[in-house]
């Protein structure tokens, strides 16, 4: 084991240093540094070009170049990293970098983990239905979406989820009737397809799917909800209890009453504290730190809600309560946001005009830790749904096709044939060994995000790694293009070294020296 | 399942074997292929619909010194036909325009009187150009190097797949905006070579992985005892058998083609202006998006369209060469089957 990891380190190191060699000559090949000078007229162009080519000692050979700009990067390891400077502002890369990083992981985190869950749950789906209309109508979506330009679409959302939402937000809003209609006939329509069944269990399914979108729509419209979003105690308890019933489904089945009890406790508490938090929030001066720990406040106290349930299988309660513990906690945290809406939208910044279209965080905006979130995530929601549309359809397309294959094995045969439930034959033979492809796939897809959200970044003009290296190419400058590559070269290495140490602990048919 | 079913003396797996061998009795490899391809209605209409932009493209505005029959010439201002340059398509009543008209702009014009349908089928030529190349050279890249690593093993293919390793490194869209800015200059043939350059490397992967196994079959030491060299080997017995891999991925590798080329001309670093690119034309017009939409309609409805029909054509060969692959027989085909069954018996 141990020399694995020595050789994959050497191995790695070694690819690295060569593309770093290779990109540096050709990043060297492919810019201009002078590129403005020689069009310029002023009368000492001569004596320009002569100082800048002395400033990026342009007239050595580039490998002496990049020998240089190497020896400054192995300083990283003695403390004194020096990864150049960008010579037009005369900024040190580090620094550049430094704020780059966090602005892409800030961008593409909530993506991809959204983009994981959709597309795992619509895969699963897709392909426990095969060849009906839903999985049909799934495989055309996801063909679209694959086809879809990201830079067509990050327009046209700039356009109408954007610009023309706000201005609708602004002018009285009330809900149009096409999208009744609309929502209806998806919703209920989805829900219908999804579930399967003969046709007199679909009716029933489309009923209550629609009526439950037809009622969250009437109560949207003449609440005024769009201008004043609240969820209410109302909101909170549907919401928590809908999902402990949801959860303890796909964890271990209704007919476990313990687990379903733990479930439900904690959708109880967290609708008790509904009030109590209320004081809290207002008395607490509010961190990201805080509302994290509070976060993980939360599963503990879930894990120990169903422990305390015992039984002799309290692991289970344990599972599902704790799985419960993130929605719930989930909507209190949305509830306290939703409440704090319209103090942001009408605050004198964004003057009702919420979904922002440019940058990261509205300049000068300042508030309470709820509004300053508020503004980052109106920040975030145009990014993030563009870069979901893209990974959506590629993870749905990986989770089908991996589900096929494990339900055409054996053990599945054999796992319904004992007389498993259909839930256990899902849930615990197939969704697992479904995942395993998938696990080597994520750690490589998720680094080709952080280099690859180039155009998402220049679109929505989020200063962050895939910015940072248009701006330099376009800019000429190599010293910030070289960093970003370093970057990806060993971000891709571990990635795929992770893939390869994933797939073999999930699965032990694969041998790690081999 | 009380009326339908068919008499109980046949068992049902032997009307699903009936089905089956009937679709493929007496057929070669590759005709059973192309019938399933054939039955493929999403990939057939992919492929129509990439026939009919390849030939509206190609026959509006001509090719090279070859005139069409479209009027204007994508890159010469004209005099603005509508106000703005709005589009002189109307939509019929039915839809709520005011009749259906093509007129002499049907896309609308820019803000210089450039019309905008010569100019997207240009685009679109530049596009399946790009496309046809890239395919072409990153398939014979990825087959050569993948074939050569999987067949000859040892030395040969650690160096290989190490250089593999290299380019993959990088996403494509890093690299190829390295590469394009170097490339851009030298015009559309140039830069789809030099992506072609770069995007072999999963096909490499896939045919290698494919030449591994195929490598340790009867029919290839048949081959060699009868005295092959090794190249013939290679070109006569194992490519024909890797053909499912390498067309499918050849094809998938095309559809993300498109989308390269427009997304690097997008950020700058692709197609540059005299030039003509999908991805391009969207740079220049998206900020004129309020005043001039049809602008932007167009050049991306082309794009989706062409790579959308190549992923149902991909799928449908996908399909079509997986023997895995098998469509649940309708009640209506296992009867017949078994009534046909029964009277043999």
């Amino acid at each position: 084991m141990i020399m694995f990891f020595v050789r994959r380190l050497l191995t790695s190191s070694l690819v690295v240093l060569v593309s770093t060699l290779i990109m540096y000559v050709l990043v060297d090949l492919a810019i201009d540094p002078l590129e403005d000078l020689r069009l310029s007229t002023a009368p000492n162009k001569q004596q320009l070009i002569d100082s800048r080519e002395a400033l990026l000692s342009l007239n050595d050979p580039v490998l002496v170049r990049y020998l240089d700009w190497l020896g400054g990067v192995f300083g990283c390891f003695t403390g004194s990293c020096d990864l150049g400077t960008n010579w037009r502002t005369s900024q040190p890369v580090t620094s550049l970098l430094a704020g780059a990083v966090g602005t892409t992981l800030q961008l593409i985190t909530a993506a991809t983990l959204i983009a994981i869950v959709l597309g795992v749950l619509v895969g699963i789906v897709s392909a426990l239905r095969q060849y009906t209309g839903f999985d049909y109508s799934i495989t055309f979506l996801s063909f679209l979406l694959y086809s879809l330009p990201v830079f067509w679409v990050a327009v046209l959302l700039k356009q109408f989820a954007a610009i023309e939402f706000n201005t609708f937000l602004n002018n009285d809003p009330s809900v149009p009737l096409w999208f009744y209609a609309v929502m209806i006939l998806l919703v209920g329509g989805f829900v219908t397809a999804a579930m399967g069944g003969p046709w007199l269990v679909r009716l029933r399914n489309f009923a209550i799917a629609g009526g439950a979108m037809l009622v969250t729509l009437l109560y949207i419209d003449l609440t005024g909800w769009l201008t004043d979003p609240a969820l209410t105690i109302v909101g909170v308890a549907v919401g928590a209890i809908a999902s402990a019933f949801a959860l303890t489904t796909l964890s271990t089945g209704l007919r476990d009453r313990r687990a379903l009890g733990a479930a439900l406790t904690v959708a109880g508490l967290g609708i008790a504290l509904y009030y109590p938090l209320q004081y809290l929030w207002y008395y607490l001066e509010e961190t990201l730190l805080i509302i994290l720990g509070l976060g993980v406040l939360s599963i503990v106290v879930g894990v120990l809600v169903g422990l305390a349930w015992g039984g002799p299988d309290r692991w289970r309660s344990a599972r599902t309560a704790a799985l419960t513990a993130i929605p719930v906690s989930g909507l209190l945290f949305v509830e306290q946001l939703l409440v704090n809406w319209e103090r942001y939208s009408n605050s004198g910044l964004i003057r009702g005009r919420p979904i922002a279209t440019f940058g990261r965080t509205t300049p000068n905006f300042e508030g309470s830790f709820w509004l300053e979130t508020l503004d980052l995530l109106a920040h975030l929601v145009l990014p993030t749904l563009t870069l979901i549309l893209i990974s959506f359809a590629a993870y749905t397309r990986y989770t089908r096709a991996s589900t096929l294959e494990v339900l055409n094995q054996d053990y599945i045969r054999t796992a319904r044939a004992k007389g498993l439930t259909e839930r256990t034959v899902v849930m615990r033979h197939a969704f697992r060994n479904a995942l395993i492809p998938l696990a080597s796939i994520v750690p490589v897809d998720i680094i080709t995000l952080v280099g690859g959200a180039v155009i998402t970044e220049t679109i929505f003009n989020w200063f962050g790694m895939g910015k940072l290296f248009v701006d330099s190419l376009n800019g000429n400058i190599i010293d910030p293009v070289m960093a970003y590559l370093l970057i990806v070269a060993i971000l891709a290495v571990v990635a795929n070294f992770v893939a390869d140490l994933v797939y073999a602990v999930l699965d032990p048919r694969i041998r790690v020296n081999a | 399942m009380t009326m339908g079913t068919p008499p109980s003396q046949i068992p049902q797996d032997t009307v699903e074997n009936a089905i089956e061998l009937k679709d493929v009795e007496g057929l070669s490899q590759g005709q059973i292929v192309l019938r399933r391809f054939v039955r493929h209605r999403g990939a057939i209409a992919g492929l129509v619909a990439l026939g009919l932009i390849t030939i509206l493209a190609v026959s509006s505005i001509g090719v090279g010194p070859l005139p069409g029959w479209w009027k204007f010439d994508p890159n010469t201002p004209n005099n603005v036909i509508n106000p703005g340059g709005r589009p002189t398509l109307g939509m019929p009543t039915w839809l709520g325009g005011g009749g259906f008209a093509i007129g002499d702009a049907p896309f609308g014009q820019d803000e210089i009187g450039r019309d905008i349908f010569a100019r997207t089928m240009l685009g679109v030529q530049t596009s399946l150009q790009v496309m046809v190349i890239i395919g072409l050279v990153a398939g014979l890249l990825g087959v050569a190097i993948g074939a050569a690593a999987g067949f000859f093993r040892g030395w040969i293919d650690q160096a290989l797949m190490r250089m593999t390793d290299l380019v993959i490194t990088f996403p494509v869209l890093v690299i190829g905006a390295v590469l394009g800015k170097l490339a851009g200059q030298g015009g559309v043939f140039l830069l789809a070579l030099v992506l072609g350059l770069i995007t072999w490397t999963g096909l490499a992967r896939l045919v290698r992985g494919d030449f591994l196994s195929l490598r340790e079959r009867e029919f290839v030491d048949a081959a060699r005892v009868a005295g092959a060299s090794n190249f013939r080997i290679i070109r006569k017995h194992m490519v024909p058998n890797a053909m499912g891999v390498i067309v499918v991925n050849t094809t998938l590798l095309m559809a993300a083609a498109v989308l390269l080329e427009a997304a690097l001309s997008y950020l700058g670093f692709g197609v540059k202006a005299p030039d003509v690119s999908l991805g391009l034309m969207i740079s220049q017009y998206q900020s004129a998006f309020s005043t001039r939409p049809w602008l932007f309609w167009w050049p991306g409805a082309f794009i989706i369209a062409i790579a959308l029909a190549i992923n149902f054509v991909g799928d449908g060969i996908r399909d079509a060469f997986d023997p895995r692959q098998k469509k649940i027989p309708s009640q209506r085909e296992m009867e017949r089957a078994a009534r046909l069954e029964s009277s043999q018996q």
